[in-house]
């Protein structure tokens, strides 16, 4: 296999919050103990519900906050013993691109010098140099060459996030982020930019972290699926054992919710009751029990582990009993 | 979906919410023929301002029947031709004005800026102190700091300049903090861009809006604040041709010469009033969520 371009050991990224200001300050756990590697030219879709610690992993592993604990380990690098000088060239080898393309280019400034910031930044190359380079990535990501002269307010969506995915392109990453890209577009504009991200990263032998809620999507593009519940992870394993035979009952749920054209791949729809817990307020024991159709006493007293089962990692309790039942169901 | 090339350039199309406006297009008029007039005020005014006229004290304007051609808005007390001292007026207006707003809007949003970026006790305490001098009435501080400094213009202005820099710190720092939270200000910290450069490159120029029109609105106050302390004598000293030193010059005869006092009473209100149209003008124009 490749080298691995990304690895996190138990990342954890806690927030302080007080409700006023003689309460006892509470721990909000958006991100709890999520570990993963990731080779070049590979693709980790980090799915679940909104407000599940999708995007602050995204924000960690990205540098954009500090993990609370745990260790990131970037090209082989790891982030917390990097000194001070190491830090940027850090930086530029992992970049993201974000949901809102409207929010994330500089609305004052021309795709050109959105393009080129990177590289005044980073690079000392000539302003000739930078301009080819802004040109020649533009022209990657199918744009014109005239629209290096536009203000962001002049393009549609998709063509907006072209241009953020060329921005987090000019530094030649080795990692990128991409928190949810396509799900501010329109649907018809998404199969493109996605097809774009797909060929960049196979050329670019980039390694993807998808963030997504769409597993449609995350079905097309992954090739490893993490599933995530209230900042931790249900189920992470490759994409095909995940999605052929789904063991956490979250991740159950998550895959009969999703509409599928053909009625055969249509699984037996498990509705979940309530909405995602607190996380400032978790449930006690398997912070899914009490949406889970198959909660019983242990799960309301025992916080079950990830384990190494049927080729992937799983945490719940009953994942044996879960996978004997498929086989005899079937 | 907005078609690639179809919006026009922001000024273009801020020029054309602009025009809309009939009243701030007015203001914008007033503004630049006050702004000429006070250039060449040396070319245009018929006789030198301080120049008296001992044949001619208190010489009504041109339209009543004792007024001289020579003297179009009349003469004051010792024979000082109105509109002459009027036109020269601008000049000390405008360009103290001037002077004033770019004083208190560069430090106004620097403070702003880092009170912004750096949040935490240094947050606090830029803000609780332009908190303090928000509280206390505009006049009355800018009196006390000339009462300190010593009546004269310069210090009358350093004293406006006080009373409206919290204004800017405050507008600036809560854009600040709005533009800081998006996307676009992320992005460009991961592509490594330090403090200073998010400071001024990325976030400052998002945040110019309010900032140019509290300018504006500034200008205004700026003018009517100078011409209240020339008019209590704390700003520009006689002979110096100010519109407030001027009212006050001629107070005392508001029963028998009402036009010494009316021009240059006129030319505050036409001033305050052009840049207040403009600024509201500018305002609507330049306000997103006004937009239609």
């Amino acid at each position: 296999m490749n080298e691995t371009a990304l690895s996190c050991a138990n990342l954890s990224r806690y927030y302080r919050t007080r409700d006023g200001l003689l309460s006892r300050p509470k721990w909000l756990k958006a991100l709890d103990n999520v570990s993963f590697e990731l080779s070049a030219g590979q693709t980790l879709a980090v799915v679940g519900e909104s407000g599940c610690g999708k995007s602050t992993l995204a924000r960690v592993i990205s540098m954009i906050e500090p993990p609370t604990r745990g260790q990131l380990v970037i090209t082989g690098t790891a982030v917390a013993e990097a000194p001070p000088r190491s830090i940027r060239t850090l930086r530029s080898r992992i970049q993201i691109i974000f949901q809102d393309p409207y929010g994330s280019l500089n609305p004052r400034k021309k795709v050109g010098s959105i393009l080129q910031e990177p590289l005044i930044i980073n690079t000392d190359l000539s302003r000739h140099q930078r301009r080819d380079a802004a040109a020649a990535m533009l022209d990657r990501v199918d744009m014109r060459p005239e629209h290096i002269s536009r203000y962001p307010h002049m393009f549609s969506g998709g063509q907006r996030q072209r241009i953020a995915i060329a921005r987090a392109l000019m530094l030649k990453p080795r990692i990128v982020v991409a928190d949810e890209p396509v799900s501010a577009l329109d649907v018809s504009i998404q199969a493109q930019i996605l097809n774009l991200l797909m060929d960049l990263q196979a050329s670019l032998k980039l390694a993807l972290v998808f963030i997504s809620h769409n597993l449609g999507v995350v079905h097309h593009i992954a090739d490893h699926v993490l599933v995530m519940y209230l900042g931790r992870t249900v189920e992470q394993g490759a994409k095909q054992t995940i999605f052929n035979q789904p063991l956490h009952p979250y991740t159950r749920a998550l895959m009969a919710s999703t509409p599928f054209v053909d009625p055969s791949r249509r699984a037996k729809r498990v509705v979940l009751t309530g909405e995602l817990p607190s996380p400032l307020n978790p449930p006690s024991g398997c912070a899914f029990h009490q949406r889970c159709p198959r909660a019983q006493d242990r799960c309301q007293h025992e916080r079950p582990n990830l384990r190494d089962i049927a080729g992937r990692r799983v945490a719940c309790h009953f994942t044996e009993q879960q996978s004997i039942d498929d086989r005899s169901g079937d | 979906m907005a078609v690639p090339g179809a919006a026009p350039h922001p000024l273009l199309e801020f020029w054309g919410d602009f025009r809309r406006n009939p009243g701030a297009v007015a203001g914008l008029a007033v503004v630049l023929l006050m702004t000429l007039i006070a250039i060449f005020a040396d070319t245009i005014a018929p006789h030198e301002p301080n120049e008296q006229y001992r044949d001619a004290l208190l010489l009504p304007p041109v339209w009543s029947a004792q007024g001289s051609a020579d003297f179009i808005l009349g003469t004051d007390d010792i024979g000082r031709d109105i509109l002459s001292r009027i036109l020269h007026g601008a000049r000390v207006s405008l360009s103290i004005g001037f002077l004033v707003v770019t004083l208190a809007l560069v430090t106004g949003v620097l403070l702003g800026l880092v009170a912004g970026f750096a949040r935490g006790v240094l947050d606090i305490f830029i803000m609780r102190s332009m908190d303090v001098m928000l509280a206390l009435p505009s006049l009355l501080l800018a009196i006390v700091i000339v009462a300190i400094l010593g009546p004269n213009l310069i210090n009358a202005a350093m004293a406006v300049v006080i009373v409206q820099l919290p204004h800017f710190a405050r507008l600036t720092r809560a854009a600040v903090i709005n533009e800081r939270a998006k996307d676009y200000v992320t992005a460009s910290r991961v592509s490594g861009a330090g403090v200073t450069r998010l400071m001024f490159i990325t976030v400052l120029p998002n945040c110019m809006a309010p900032v140019i029109i509290q300018g504006t609105l500034g200008f205004s106050t700026a003018v009517l604040d100078l011409a209240a302390l020339g008019f209590l004598g704390m700003g520009a000293q006689p002979p110096t041709s100010e519109w407030g030193t001027m009212l006050s010059n001629a107070l005392q005869f508001i029963q028998r010469a009402p036009w010494v006092v009316t021009f240059p009473g006129l030319a505050i209100l036409l001033v305050v009033l052009a840049f207040n149209l403009l600024g509201d003008g500018l305002r609507d124009a330049l306000d997103p969520k006004l937009k239609r």
